[in-house]
């Protein structure tokens, strides 16, 4: 067992895949020698050599096609599209020929790509740089979608998505790169579609992904001090999202907060809730609660880019006043 | 495609004046001693996320700003903090912006990598590699539908011209016969790699042949030169004869961002290209052309009194009011 940060556990879920299976290769802006543009792939294009590891021009539109051309062929392509905004460029790429291949041709075709996308804000990169981007593609029967929350899930499930045999976007959070976690080596793999309980509670389930998980776990010790005690749940992944072990949850608690980093139109925060109300309205002793940020792109200014992610404080005030309620 | 090798030391009909080169060596001092500032801030923590500075490549936004006239336009790209400047956006409201303060020129939303000065034509800065060249094709096309003669001004980089927007937005532009200028800055790097590992063709103005446009090749550390070639786009956009592709040939003197070492460079390149700094070029041309010494100190002067006075009124601005945060989403 090993110390690392979020970063080098996906490095090393990189590294061992390539080493695992001669079809997996990568590919994307700077990624070989320059070692990506957060330093995630360093190592890797001297290990592995220029055919395994594939710098290419500022294309992502070629990036993507080219990784579905070659999966058609039984590669195993891990595409990495650097910040995730950058996935507008190359959204028909992914949202009608990576998703819907497959459906369209009957079944014909197999495409195990993964798409790495490094999400979210908190370090005053603007409205085009900071975006929590898994949501754009909820609406994309055909992919998963990941969201790793912490060093173990990180390496777990990019191990889990260059395995699976469909198209996987794996969702690495920017300000989680440097966060410290254990790794095991012989760490039980994580299936796609699994949510984790990272804390059992009674009094409310919390629901929340990546840096809000960070927030509402430090929102829940704060709690815990006060009597309330909060069961957090992971999804881990949010296409298709594990209902089961959320609404277990709910049925014990009876109450359901959702955080996340992004507007709450059109969000997988949004989807919980509805499910759950539609689903278990009798388990539940109070209306769901949704934590999010306003429905406004990511503004720059410290102050203003502090204040539109939902803070530790906010979030424990707001479960206080749920249960209060 | 077109060499442009006219010397700049021979004066040419339309040339600036000396006055006028002045004031041009003026706007570039500022512009290099803002992004000596804009670093040392970012060092300090000043300057959230990231910067992109333009040391190197100061003569590619004063000499094709110079060439517009008001009522044209400009877009650029997130290492645009020159050729906002260049267009006359005010000092203080720049270094605002990337302070992330209420008096910025986006009222501290947008920040370094996308400065935009609507009222002195500069209509954005773009963060996402290309996607400014179709929205350049757009004024230009409001220009030819309002027929005002206006000319639109875009900057890109080297590596921005492997990116499908662009294609889409020269081949646009090229059938349409618009009044576009397409300026790309080939600073010989797109991040961290050099263009030949990304760029099967050596000269980007080639690519011009495409798309039934002239493509032009220009020193772009000689600011009259820059000047020349892109007056010249300027008269045949007004004229109707359409866009034109100019590769100005320059180079950025620090990494690509933030603290970035630039390490991938050859051992001695910067060093090269220092000794064709365009600021001491234009300095000694002025010297050539029998300008005064005092005057040329004095451009200095003036250049650094103004950076240093923009920069103190700038930090000492307020942060934006947290209500900010909900306007401006819709008109
Ligand atoms: C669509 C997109 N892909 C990737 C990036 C990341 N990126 C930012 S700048 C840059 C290099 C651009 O190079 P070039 O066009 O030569 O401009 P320069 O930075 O040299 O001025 C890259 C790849 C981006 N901002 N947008
Ligand atoms: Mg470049």
């Amino acid at each position: 067992m090993s110390e690392v940060t979020y970063k080098e556990a996906i490095r090393r879920a990189m590294e061992d895949a390539l080493a695992e299976d001669d079809r997996v290769f990568m590919i994307g802006e700077d990624i070989a020698a320059a070692g990506g543009a957060f330093k995630a792939t360093e190592g890797l294009w001297e290990r592995f050599g220029g055919e395994r590891v594939l710098d290419t021009p500022i294309s992502e539109q070629a990036i993507v096609g080219a990784s579905i051309g070659a999966a058609l062929k039984g590669r195993r392509p891990v595409a990495e599209l650097m910040f995730a905004d950058f996935a507008g460029v190359c959204f028909d790429q992914i949202a009608n020929q990576l998703a819907k291949y497959r459906y369209m041709t009957g079944g014909q075709v197999t495409l195990p790509v993964t798409i790495r996308l490094a999400n979210g804000a908190g370090a005053g990169f603007a409205s085009q740089h900071s975006q929590t981007v898994e949501n754009w593609f909820l609406n994309c029967p055909g992919l998963k979608i990941v969201v790793p929350g912490s060093v173990a899930d990180a390496y777990a499930l990019f191990r889990a998505a260059v395995r699976d045999e469909d198209p996987v976007l794996f969702f690495e959070h920017k300000g989680m790169y440097n966060a410290k976690g254990s790794l095991t080596d012989d760490a039980p793999p994580v299936e796609i579609g699994r949510a984790a309980v990272i804390r059992s509670g009674e009094h409310v389930t919390v629901v929340a992904t990546q840096l809000m998980r960070q927030r509402a776990e430090r929102a829940a010790q704060a709690l815990a001090a006060e009597g309330v005690e909060v069961e957090l749940v992971d999804p881990r992944t949010v296409l298709p999202i594990d209902f089961e072990t959320i609404g277990a949850s709910v049925d014990r608690t009876a109450h359901l907060v959702v955080v996340q980093e992004s507007p709450l139109a059109g969000s997988w925060g949004a989807t919980v809730a509805a499910r759950v109300v539609a689903d278990r309205f009798e388990s539940l002793d109070a209306p769901p609660l949704l934590i999010s940020a306003p429905d406004t792109p990511v503004p720059y200014a410290g102050g203003l880019e502090e204040a539109w992610l939902p803070s530790e404080q906010r979030i424990a005030d707001e479960i206080r006043g749920l249960l209060a309620g | 495609m077109r060499l442009d090798t006219t010397s700049s030391s021979a004066v040419v009909e339309g040339d600036p004046t000396d006055d006028e080169l002045l004031g041009m060596l003026r706007r570039m001092i500022e512009i290099r001693g803002f992004e000596d500032e804009i670093q040392r801030a970012f060092t300090k923590n000043l300057v959230r996320g990231s910067t992109h500075l333009c040391n190197g490549q100061e003569a590619c936004a004063v000499g094709a700003c110079s060439a517009l006239r008001p009522g044209d336009s400009m877009v650029c790209t997130y290492r645009g903090h020159g050729a906002v400047l260049a267009m006359g956006a005010s000092l203080e409201r720049t270094f605002a912006e990337i302070l992330g303060r209420e008096t910025g020129l986006c009222r501290g939303k947008g920040g370094s990598m996308h400065l935009t000065d609507v009222e002195v034509g500069a209509y954005g800065s773009f963060a996402i590699v290309g996607a400014h060249l179709p929205i350049a094709t757009g004024l230009a096309l409001a220009a030819r539908l309002d027929r005002t003669e206006a000319v639109s001004l875009c900057f890109f980089g080297d590596g921005s011209t492997n990116i499908g927007a662009v294609h889409e937005a020269l081949n646009l532009a090229g059938i349409w016969r618009l009044p576009v200028v397409f300026f790309c800055e080939n600073n010989l790097y797109g991040e961290y790699s050099p263009l030949p590992s990304t760029t099967p063709v050596e000269q980007l103005a080639d690519r011009a042949a495409g798309y039934g446009m002239p493509g032009v090749r220009v020193d772009g550390n000689d600011v009259v030169a820059v000047r020349r070639v892109v007056a010249e786009a300027v008269a045949r956009a007004r004229a109707g004869e359409g866009p034109t592709f100019v590769e100005g040939l320059t180079y950025r003197h620090r990494g690509h961002s933030r603290t970035d070492p630039a390490k991938y460079r050859p051992a001695g390149e910067l060093e090269r290209w220092l000794e064709h700094d365009p600021i001491p070029r234009l300095e000694a041309l002025l010297a050539e052309r029998g300008v005064a010494a005092a005057a040329i100190a004095q451009a200095r002067a003036d250049a650094e009194s103004a950076v240093a006075e923009g920069y103190a009124a700038a930090l000492a601005a307020s942060a934006p009011a947290v209500e900010l945060i909900h306007e401006d989403v819709y008109a």
